[in-house]
């Protein structure tokens, strides 16, 4: 093995007591425009933390700040080391067979057996060796799950990754990052249009408006959800945050419900 | 040029097949039988167009005599030389300024520029430059290949998805892993089709390039025959030049067949 000292000292690693995430003060501006203002988040180890904002809002900005993906001072935005991305489009290579994309980038060995349990994990043992234009969009997303977590993420971050899938392959999704994250724990930011979506996985959700919280939610229900009075309640909430009326029981303009209400069974 | 995106639906360049099906075959034998007609009654003399079956005669006199052999290792050896050297400059110089943008700004001005030559006004130079020999046939082949190559890999390295970059970044890929990973496999399709056009290129060269004083090659037995009006080897030579596209044709879809096996559309078949 390397010394620790080999690695790259700019890795923040978490303390053993911190926060997974720590974002403070960090504003992000696109020429003139400020998509982020000053923002301050925490999302604690093993929480898993739902992201809701209108479109345009800043949320996949943020993802992408924290992913790594666009750089940030280091002493404004914090994270782990592992971290992992599931996209909305699965973003597999195409070139590689399905347990090639779990495995890009993996280091160490027996990296095949590695992306083979992730699979398994998510229902796709049957499938390593096809190539991904071959997979339904529910599989691919699946496959883009496995990719993630064979990775073992501290964070695990997620950009609206069921949003076009059908109702019911969402559902079946929502069951399996659910049963994912008990297990591996990772510190999981959503981010989603779906009040439902949100209220049903997460353990506090966050509203992003302008740039900035504009308010957050936390959900002590145990799982799974059942459309009880408190969750009609919470969603509501934060429907009207959201310039929502949820009292029409209609999506006005903006259509940031994917279910009318009632109908999740989560 | 293509770029590769997640859709099922993806289209893929479609090449006309040289397919004769349905009926096809009746015009082209038509085609065939009035002309032997033609020449058997005397309305086409030999010194105008020799028949179908006298030009079957002579290719097959031709192989048995090794001449038609012989004469074809000397082109195919100069296309091949020449596409050899095409090749790898248009790989070296498209990975030079696909991958940097320094390379870019050095390298594509100059091959644009390159581009507006039509490479056969260069015939002269080159003579001047290397003589009658073998050097001017295949440098004109090289430079010509050059560019097909170049242009297609150089916007397929352009033109591979960001989203799948950004994805392999995310996923800590290294710089030359994601090349390796994601940049080169991605811009494979747009090379292929460089290589189809490269290879078409260098054949039509090559004929071009054959009238240059050669004392060997496919060039030199239609040059004699001019020279002696057997207008029945010329046509010999002009089916083999078609059989040389035919079979470049066909060894490109085979390496696309192998190398794009993932492609939806090859997934199917
Ligand atoms: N690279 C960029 N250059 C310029 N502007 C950008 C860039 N990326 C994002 N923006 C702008 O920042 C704002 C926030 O974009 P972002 O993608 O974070 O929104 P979002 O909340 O994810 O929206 P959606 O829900 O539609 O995905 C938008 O106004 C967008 O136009
Ligand atoms: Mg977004």
């Amino acid at each position: 093995m390397a010394s620790p000292l080999a690695r790259p000292s700019n890795d923040w690693r978490p303390s053993t007591a911190g926060p997974a995430v720590q974002v403070r003060n960090f504003s992000r501006r696109f020429g003139d425009v400020t998509v982020l203002h000053d923002l301050d988040i925490q999302i604690g180890r093993g929480e898993f933390v739902a992201l809701l904002g209108r479109s345009g809002s800043g949320k996949t900005t943020l993802l992408r700040t924290l992913a790594g993906i666009d750089p940030a001072p280091l002493d404004q935005v914090q994270t782990p080391t592992a971290r992992a991305v599931v996209f909305q489009d699965a973003r597999l290579l195409p070139w590689k067979k399905v347990w090639r994309n779990v495995a890009l980038g993996l280091r160490g060995g027996d990296i095949r057996a590695r992306a083979e349990a992730a699979l398994t994990e998510v229902g796709l043992e049957h499938r390593l060796d096809v190539w991904p234009a071959t997979l339904s969009g529910g599989e691919a997303q699946r496959v883009s799950l496995a990719r993630a977590l064979v990775r073992d993420p501290g964070l695990l971050l997620l950009d609206e990754p069921f949003a076009a899938l059908d109702a019911l392959t969402r559902l079946k999704m929502h069951e399996l990052v659910l049963s994912l994250w008990k297990r591996h724990a990772p510190a999981v930011l959503l981010v989603t249009h779906d009040v439902d979506e949100a209220v049903a996985l997460a353990d506090r959700v966050l509203v992003l408006e302008d740039g900035r919280i504009a308010a957050e939610e936390r959900i002590d229900l145990p799982r799974p959800r059942a459309t009880d009075a408190t969750f009609q309640d919470i969603r509501a909430r934060l429907l009207a945050k959201l310039g929502v009326d949820a009292g029409q029981r209609r999506p006005v303009e903006g259509a940031l419900l994917a279910f009318p209400s009632g109908e999740i069974v989560a | 040029m293509s770029s590769i995106t997640l859709d099922r639906k993806t289209s893929s360049f479609t090449v006309p097949r040289f397919r004769l099906r349905g009926g096809r075959w009746v015009s082209p034998l038509l085609l065939l039988l009035v002309w032997e007609l033609g020449s058997r009654t005397g309305v086409i003399p030999e010194r105008i167009l020799a028949g179908p079956s006298a030009v079957a005669l002579t290719f097959w006199s031709m192989v048995v005599g090794g001449e038609l052999p012989a004469n074809l290792a000397v082109s195919l050896a100069r296309a091949l030389a020449g596409l050899a050297f095409g090749l790898s400059a248009g790989v070296v110089l498209a990975l030079a300024a696909g991958l940097s943008r320094g390379g870019e700004t050095a390298i594509d001005p100059l091959m644009q520029l390159k581009r507006t030559i039509p490479v056969l006004a260069l015939t002269p130079l080159f003579i001047v430059w290397f003589g009658i020999g073998e050097t001017p046939k295949i440098t004109l082949i090289a430079v010509a290949t050059v560019f097909p190559i170049y242009m297609n890999l150089f916007s397929g390295i352009r033109g591979v998805d960001a989203r799948l970059i950004e994805a392999g970044k995310s996923f800590g890929l290294s710089q030359a892993e994601l090349i390796r990973h994601v940049i080169l496999p991605g811009a494979l399709p747009s090379f292929l089709v460089g290589l189809r056009y490269a290879l078409g290129v260098s054949l039509l060269v090559l004929v071009v390039a054959e009238q240059i004083n050669a004392s060997a090659g496919i060039g030199h037995l239609i040059n004699n025959a001019r020279d002696f009006m057997r207008t029945d080897v010329i046509v010999v030579c002009l089916v083999v030049y078609a059989s040389l596209g035919l079979a470049a044709d066909q060894l490109v879809r085979t390496l696309e067949a192998r190398a794009l096996a993932w492609r939806p559309t090859f997934i199917k078949s």
